[in-house]
């Protein structure tokens, strides 16, 4: 009867007409003064960024010698923030992509803002494992290019396969925003009144005047962009896994890590959008946009997504004990019981005790709940990657050369340096581009009137 | 009306409807009647309108295949030269084409060059970017990116007729019917 209850709650609340919401999502960006929110938000996160700029410059002088890796524990938190960040953008790719595949029309008005969090995420993501190359400035041999060394690189590893798989992802996930952002560029250039914003915004729309043959074969691309953009999108996290299973480091070499890393990626991707979503109805009030409805499926994609995380902690417990290899049964009881069981036990606790909360109705609809809910998933997430990199390295075949690994002053700088980053490269998003594609909430209005057309024709319904 | 556009400054006449349906009933007729050198303007696709005014045809998504059987073929070919040809490498004896290890660059620079051609295909043959269009010299036009829905019969159409086609557009229920200046 409770669930009754909630179908009821529209995916857009009534009333709304196409003019109407034009005006209320383009009005964010055009009526130019911010709710003070945005200023405090933004402040901080710029603070952070010049974080990020002072941690990467130190870093280019002095080398990875000022973080704390050492051998064995070469990766560290480069490599653990790159596959963080890289899992956060996953779901924004999932929202826009698969979920308009399968037509789930309530994806439309999370969207935009779940993929532009991908960019920015990718973004932070692509930056780590060149900031780890011990002499960044030769990023490029990682790129296939005839040169006078007559060298290649190593197409066999799965290290290279990613650098394809994330420039790729980088570079479909703009192409798919950009193309997504056109006819709203075309609505901003018709709403300002202002000659500044009316030209740059005229320039990116690039003259779209919403013909009807261009929508045909805008609409064609866009699903094909869609098409394209689902398999991508496991691809590059399972390569991501990969680059863990190729080897034969206990705890990396096992076969469940590509969907195992899959499905974590849009656990802690589908957290993220919520913890975005829920304080960015509130400050610029698009609670008829973003309704209960909208946070209840999330939720439900989240706890979905962190059963097959659970079943992926099980899994790896249970082939150590199955394959009575002496190093994975050591390596799964260093995990409860080494140096870094506390952080195993808030994994554990963060990611797969939390979320079971999410099975109440009244946990779902519950905006606060979710968000409490949602950051610590994402902590979660960033512990898993945490335990499955340093506890498999710092425990190494050779115990002489096993060793500890601590974050040192600048691991966290740069670390707080990149969530700064995208927080504020997130807040000029929002006040310079629309937060909610326009033009398909405006077919999300045609197709509620019909809707409710039928629904009048048909009596006693 | 006095202020009338010069015959030959005149591109068409733009007819305005408040209602999807509208658009699409009166492309329909217009296309009956045996107008083509039309075009409908939309706040968003509108289902059956570019039928409505005779645009069956679309290769984008053979360029798009094409694209992508490009890139898939490049790609392999890229990672063969290198190890089989330039490079060539032995690692304990393994064979030097070893292409199940190729398959996923083959398979990412398949879809990033279906990508490319769906996204820059799409701006080419729909000939963006344009900086200039004469719909744009109506200023009731910027409602077109709002809630206002547009049918424009051009002059080039041989079946054009100033009085005719005004008082055609009229009868199909437009809201207001303007010419559109070159």
């Amino acid at each position: 009867m409770r669930i009754d209850r909630l179908k009821k709650i529209p995916i857009l609340e009534p009333g709304h007409t196409y003019g109407t919401i034009t005006d209320k999502i383009s009005s964010i960006v055009l009526a130019g003064r911010q709710p003070r929110l945005w200023y405090i938000g933004f402040g901080i996160a710029f603070l952070f960024t010049n974080v990020f700029l002072l941690s990467v410059g130190i870093l280019f002088l002095r080398g990875v010698g000022i973080w704390g890796i050492n051998i064995p524990v070469a990766w560290g938190f480069a490599i653990i923030n790159f596959v963080w960040w890289i899992g956060i953008g996953h779901a924004g790719t999932l929202i826009s992509a698969i979920l308009l595949l399968l037509r789930q029309n309530w994806r439309t008005s999370i969207n935009r803002f779940a993929e532009a969090m991908t960019l920015f995420a990718v973004a932070n993501a692509g930056l780590y494992p060149i900031l780890h190359l011990g002499r960044p400035y030769f990023f490029h041999y990682l790129m296939p290019y005839p040169n006078t060394m007559g060298l290649w690189p190593q197409f066999r590893s799965p290290l290279v396969w990613d650098v394809f798989a994330i420039t790729t992802y980088a570079t479909v996930s703009l192409l798919f925003w950009y193309m997504g952002l056109i006819p709203d560029l075309a609505t901003l250039r018709d709403r300002s009144t202002r000659s500044l914003p009316r030209m740059i915004y005229g320039v990116f729309a690039m003259g779209w005047r919403g013909s009807a043959r261009h929508w045909k074969r805008y609409q064609t691309s866009y699903f094909l962009m869609a098409a394209l953009a689902t398999p991508l999108v496991i691809s590059v996290h399972s390569i991501v896994g990969l680059d863990f299973a190729y080897s034969i480091v206990p705890g990396w070499h096992v076969t469940i890590f590509p969907p195992y890393f899959v499905a974590g990626a849009v656990f802690s991707g589908f957290a993220m959008v919520m913890a975005i979503a829920i304080p960015l109805r509130k400050v610029y009030n698009l609670e008829d946009f973003i309704t209960i409805r909208h946070l209840d499926y999330m939720a439900r994609v989240m706890l979905g997504m962190g059963l097959i995380v659970v079943y992926g902690y099980m899994m790896e417990i249970f082939i150590a004990w199955y394959s009575q290899d002496p190093l994975e049964l050591y390596l799964a009881s260093n995990r409860f019981s080494g140096d870094y069981s506390w952080l195993y036990i808030a994994l554990i606790a963060f990611n797969v005790l939390i979320p079971q909360a999410l099975w109440s109705l009244r946990v779902r609809t519950n905006p606060l709940l979710l968000f409490i809910i949602s950051i610590f998933i994402n902590a979660g997430m960033w512990l898993e990657r945490f335990i499955i990199i340093v506890t498999s390295l710092h425990r190494d075949y050779l115990p002489s050369s096993w060793n500890i690994y601590i974050p040192t002053f600048y691991d966290i700088a740069l670390f707080l340096g990149t969530i700064g980053l995208f927080f504020a490269l997130l807040f000029l998003f929002i006040r310079f581009l629309p937060v909610i594609s326009i033009f398909e909430m405006r077919e999300l209005v045609k197709e509620q009137e019909e809707q409710l057309g039928s629904a009048e024709a048909e009596p006693g319904d | 009306m006095d202020d009338r556009i010069e015959y030959h400054r005149l591109f068409g006449l733009m007819a305005e409807f408040i209602e999807p349906e509208g658009v699409v009933e009166a492309a329909k007729h217009a296309y009956r009647e045996g107008y083509r050198q039309m075009d409908a303007y939309t706040p968003f696709p509108v289902e059956g309108l570019p039928e409505a005014i005779g645009e069956h045809k679309n290769i984008l998504p053979l360029l798009i295949l094409g694209g992508g059987i490009a890139g898939a073929v490049g790609g392999f070919a890229m990672q063969y030269f290198a190890t089989v040809i330039a490079y060539p490498l032995n690692v304990g004896g393994r064979p030097l084409n070893s292409w199940p290890a190729y398959i996923p660059i083959t398979f990412e620079l398949a879809i990033l060059a279906a990508a490319v051609a769906a996204v820059l295909g799409m701006f080419f043959i729909n000939g963006l970017p344009q900086p200039y269009h004469p719909v744009f010299n109506v200023p009731e036009f910027d409602m077109a990116s709002r809630d206002r829905f547009f049918l424009v019969i051009e002059t080039k159409d041989p079946k054009f007729d100033r009085e005719g086609t005004y008082q055609f557009l009229k009868d199909q229920g437009a809201h207001r019917v303007t010419e559109v200046e070159v």
